[in-house]
């Protein structure tokens, strides 16, 4: 089984039967063998279901901790500063079993004392044997588990360590994380940046990363701030996200990708327990992959009245922007932005002369090739599972 | 979760002499406050029949095999995966791959899922691949004319 990204054009996530005919990430589906396309089953991407099960994961993972940092749509960070460090790993059991109990997700918990070892806690905790069976994952910062593990690992599989980077850190003798911890920070620094410094002290079990400061995971952009004062006003936050949204807009087009899918989250203060607490998010599917601020900005705006409630003091607001992919996969058209004044002074031309047709014989005599709405033009989300949680016309039936 | 009937009883056995707030000014202070409790605002109706949203789902029931209970076809079911599928619990739970809607019976060893139509045989769960999906808590009948 495999999922599609936007518009069913590339394969984004694959059941391990999938990896296991080879079929790699990212391949797109008109270019899959017929042979393997009889045998599997391609699934369009249901952002509306991956949105609503991500909140419901969230609220469990709220339960145990106030500090909840949501990094992506499957992947956030809780603090657990001031809990008993004996109780951890029983905690983490008990997390594990109650977001499978009451969502149906399985996930795996890394606990480590800083953000890099405890994506690698994680990391053990899915695919090293002796953690797997648990699904937890427990590292000190100098304990022999850690060293065993840190010497295993490539350096390029640490967070925020980016191929380009790897390579040349390879070049100067650095091929393993341990590796990577045991360099001296300080020519770290001269030869790469800061942001690699810290990574070296994290390695070493001391915090120097907040999560702003981190490279955001590929497949999305998150822009997010917490208000300077608590506001109860929806104007604050529609002006908040307005800001959030072209930030991330800017973000989008600097990388050339285009998002099909915008997810908005509002909360309180967790941290003042005295206040009513509130949270939530939501995810809304455009209509087409774009780039376009306007369309990000008019969706974070949408999404923000299905979620705003009167009576409580936000604290944070955030869009997320998801299922991205490269511009270029996609067709363009008349109205892309061109590239020289030649072919902006041809479209213009073309433009005007197509109006000019329209007007003299009559409206909808020249379309612009492009197909009906409802056709290609719009989402193609042909395989898509329903959207059991979020619409009322696509419940589960049970007899 | 706030219950409103529980808090008049409070008020009355523990009268704190204290200025009630005007609804009008606890709302423009924008500040929330314990008198938030003594304001009688719109009735919440999710609130009531959702008590933990993060494990609650709702369902679409098709057929009578539970009209006994008072499930008919079409109706929506609340379903809430936290509580426990103890046996005299309807529940939902996914057999062969399909979600079916039965109550949980256990005869000494054996446990069968039963239906609340004597139309329907009871069904072992011996040999077969079941699992639990959640508890139904509610169910909402819409009567005829409900839609305008």
């Amino acid at each position: 089984m495999g999922v599609l990204s936007n518009n069913d054009g590339c394969i984004v996530a694959r059941s391990n039967e999938l990896k296991a005919l080879g079929v790699e990430m990212g391949t797109a589906k008109h270019l899959l063998p017929p042979s393997i396309r009889r045998q599997v089953t391609l699934l369009s991407s249901n952002y509306a279901l991956y949105g609503d099960m991500s909140r419901r994961v969230t609220d469990v993972l709220a339960e145990f901790s106030p500090d909840v940092e949501v990094y992506s749509i499957d992947e956030s960070f809780v603090g657990f500063q001031g809990f008993d460090p004996a109780t951890l790993e029983a905690r983490g059991q008990r997390l594990r079993q109650t977001v499978k109990q009451w969502t149906g997700i399985p996930v795996s918990v890394g606990f480590a004392p800083t953000r890099v070892l405890t994506k690698l806690a994680n990391h053990a905790a899915k695919k090293h044997p002796g953690y797997r069976d648990q699904g937890v994952c427990l590292l000190t910062a100098d304990s022999p588990a850690t060293q065993a593990i840190l010497k295993q690992l490539p350096v390029t599989e640490v967070w925020g360590i980016a191929r380009r980077t790897g390579e040349r850190l390879r070049v100067m003798g650095i091929d393993t994380a341990w590796q990577l911890r045991e360099a001296d920070p300080k020519h770290i620094r001269r030869h790469f940046s800061v942001v690699q410094e810290r990574i070296v002290w994290e390695l070493r079990g001391q915090p120097a990363i907040q999560l702003d400061d981190m490279s955001q995971p590929k497949q999305q952009i998150m822009v997010s701030r917490s208000f300077g004062r608590l506001t109860h006003s929806p104007h604050d936050l529609r002006e908040a996200l307005r800001q959030h949204a072209a930030r991330a807009g800017e973000k989008l087009r600097k990388q050339h990708s285009v998002t099909s899918a915008v997810m908005v989250f509002v909360r309180t203060n967790a941290f003042r327990p005295d206040l009513p607490q509130y949270r939530n998010r939501v995810v809304v599917a455009l209509e087409r992959p774009t780039d376009d601020s306007r369309e990000l900005i008019h969706a974070a705006i949408q999404g923000l009245r299905q979620i705003w409630r009167k009576g409580y003091a936000y604290h944070k607001a955030g869009v997320m922007l998801l299922d991205l992919s490269p511009k270029a996969n996609h067709q363009l058209t008349l109205t892309d932005t061109p590239q020289t004044e030649a072919d902006a002074t041809r479209s213009e031309r073309l433009m005007a002369t197509v109006d000019k047709l329209n007007r003299e014989l009559g409206r909808g005599t020249i379309q612009l090739g492009l197909p009906r709405t409802g056709n290609a033009w719009t989402l193609r989300s042909e395989h898509r599972t329903p959207r059991y949680t979020t619409r009322w016309e696509e419940l589960p039936a049970v007899r | 979760m706030t219950n409103t009937a529980s808090w008049v009883c409070s008020a009355a056995l523990n009268p704190i002499p204290q200025p009630l707030p005007m609804f009008a000014s606890a709302v423009r202070a924008g500040f929330p406050s314990p008198a938030d409790d003594y304001i009688d605002a719109e009735m919440d109706l999710h609130g009531y029949v959702v008590k933990r949203p993060a494990a609650t789902f709702f369902a679409r029931s098709e057929g009578d095999s539970m009209i006994g209970d008072g499930i008919h076809h079409g109706d929506l079911l609340v379903v809430d995966r936290s509580l426990e599928p103890l046996p005299g619990r309807v529940i939902v739970v996914a057999l062969d791959g399909e979600l079916t809607v039965k109550r949980l019976e256990r005869v000494g060893q054996r446990t069968y899922l039963t239906a609340s139509n004597p139309a329907y045989q009871p069904i072992p769960l011996e040999g077969r691949e079941a699992h639990v999906w959640g508890v139904v808590t509610h169910v909402l009948h819409s009567l005829p004319g409900a839609t305008p």
